[in-house]
């Protein structure tokens, strides 16, 4: 018999992996990739509509993956928001691999989408992207894994936080307290394996925001990402909340809480915020002026 | 719930530690089945090996892996399986070189026949080319070993079992041709004279059978379990 040829390799690959579900679903390709799960973009028969599924890649002898798996399902049903996609669906296949069926999103990610915006139109999918993980916050979610590829930008300007399967649920008594998350966007209390809250998930927004905001960004949108992500969870913003209150801040065009503004660039700042009473109220003095002027003479 | 896949073989490197010597023997061969051939195609393309040359280095490095328990003295925690014996191969390929002479053979103990004529011929057909990285290289033989010892395997379980037919509906769709231009489910069902959705349900059912089979061989090939997620991981998962 003749050896198989790299071409036949490459298909065998993909033959042992497709995913046969027994019942409803008909995988048609591949749409992303992660550490232990594949996303498939399938057929649903009986709705007649596509979806995307996300089946683990491989068994494994103790179940961490599909615990983890099962957890994301539990967390993304809670997570009713239109900023995370609602899930479908949940089953096992037949050669053990759990699975789960969720909303087929069209989307790049953030990195992607954002580079050819202009910074305010930047800031306005942040501040959508905030908002999102503010309310998983409320519901006592931490996402651990936030980075530019976890987050799609819809054709419409939607934003849609995705790969929630890092996440660490105060609700879910036997969460792991196992290292997860993605070099450079991991706050080092993560790194380190300590407990994580609220501010683990500020601090890689922090690192989106610098990304986002490019290297020639204004000095107090830089102070936004430098308080978001110190290394002392201590000195970054308590909340996502107040991140977004001082995103809004610089949006409107006011000082953020983050930056010890210089003197001059108050003043400046605030003649361009009220440019017209103060142009009326030194016309109105420089005409009083004059007046007094053409008196005296 | 379907269970996982049962852990049904133990590791070479498990079973070359047993108390029984019957057991170590076949743990050996089944090892040296797995390793032999990309091990050749290792020394004929990356150390430029004449065949003969490469074949006895091919041979007296198994005798030697043998001799000084090479397996036994491996430590799952420093590194897999198969980057390990690449590396003893790399080391005993250059001492091999430095002392510009063959390691004597010992005593006949090698039980697996190996067939160099067949793998020359094989390393013609598939024309690779050395990589840059040999790791890589060492890993695309290993992995080509598997597949096709798994494509025999599934060949014989479908024979025995009578699914002869659903083994040609595999072949014909997944081995046929280096192209893409694969047959369609109608060309194949009328070639067999089978409906579209029973080419369907044979191909989704040999498929399953086919990952099991790999996943049972990169089990008994590898170090430990933590080993074989990982090599799994890497084998079935990603793009391609």
């Amino acid at each position: 018999m003749s050896p198989l040829s790299d071409a036949t390799m490459r298909r065998l690959r993909e033959a042992a992996s497709w995913p046969a579900f027994e019942v409803r679903y008909v995988a048609l390709g591949v749409v992303g990739q992660g550490g232990s799960a594949t996303v498939y973009r399938a057929r649903d028969e009986t709705l007649e509509r596509d979806v995307a599924i996300k089946v683990l890649d491989v068994p494994d002898l103790a179940g961490r993956a599909a615990r983890r798996l099962t957890r994301e399902v539990h967390l993304l049903a809670q997570l009713d928001h239109p900023g995370i996609v609602p899930i479908h669906d949940y089953g096992v296949l037949e050669d053990g691999r759990s699975y789960f069926v969720m909303k087929l999103v069209e989307g790049r990610p953030l990195d992607g989408a954002a580079s050819t915006r202009p910074l305010a139109e930047r800031l306005a999918l942040f501040e959508r992207v905030l908002e999102t993980v503010a309310f998983a916050h409320d519901r006592g979610i931490v996402h651990r894994d936030l980075k530019p590829p976890n987050i799609l930008v819809g054709t419409f300007g939607q934003v849609f936080v995705m790969d929630w399967g890092a996440a660490d649920a105060r609700s879910f008594a036997e969460a792991e307290t196992v290292v997860a998350g993605t070099p450079g966007y991991m706050a080092p209390e993560q790194e380190s394996g300590a407990p994580v809250d609220a501010r683990t998930d500020v601090f890689a927004l922090g690192t989106i925001l610098r990304e986002l905001a490019g290297c020639g960004a204004p000095a107090a949108l830089r102070s936004i990402a430098d308080k978001a992500s110190a290394a002392a969870a201590a000195d970054r913003y308590p909340s996502v909340q107040e991140m977004a209150e001082d995103i809004h801040a610089y949006r409107v065009g006011e000082a953020p809480g983050s930056y010890r503004e210089p003197v001059m660039e108050r003043l400046l700042r605030l003649y361009r915020r009220y440019e017209l009473p103060v142009l009326l109220v030194a016309a109105y003095v420089v005409m009083r002026a004059l007046l007094l002027m053409w008196n005296g003479m | 719930m379907a269970p996982a896949f049962p852990p049904t073989r133990l590791s070479v490197v498990a079973r070359t530690r047993s108390d029984d010597e019957e057991t170590r023997r076949v743990a050996f061969a089944t090892m040296v089945d797995a390793y032999w051939k990309p091990a050749y195609r290792y020394l004929r393309l990356n150390w430029r090996l004449e065949p003969d040359a490469a074949a006895d280095a091919t041979q007296d490095f198994f005798v030697s892996v043998l001799e000084k328990d090479l397996i036994g003295r491996y430590d799952p925690g420093r590194a897999r399986f198969r980057t390990y014996l690449r590396l003893c191969l790399d080391g005993f390929a250059a001492n091999q070189r430095k002392a510009d002479h063959r390691l004597k053979r010992g005593g006949g103990v090698l039980v697996v026949p190996l067939d160099f004529t067949t793998a020359e011929g094989e390393l013609a057909r598939i024309e690779p080319s050395v990589p840059a990285n040999v790791d890589e290289f060492f890993y695309r033989e290993w992995v080509r070993e598997i597949f096709d010892w798994a494509v025999a395997e599934l060949r014989s379980q479908s024979l025995a079992k009578g699914r002869g037919v659903m083994f040609r509906v595999f072949a014909l769709y997944e081995l046929a041709g280096d192209t893409d231009d694969r047959p369609s489910y109608a060309a194949i069902a009328s070639r067999l004279d089978l409906t579209p959705a029973m080419v369907t349900n044979h191909l989704a059912a040999m498929r399953r059978e086919f990952r099991r089979i790999v996943l049972d061989r990169l089990r008994e090939v590898t170090g430990s379990d933590d080993e074989w997620e990982a090599e799994a991981r890497q084998l079935l998962g990603g793009h391609w």
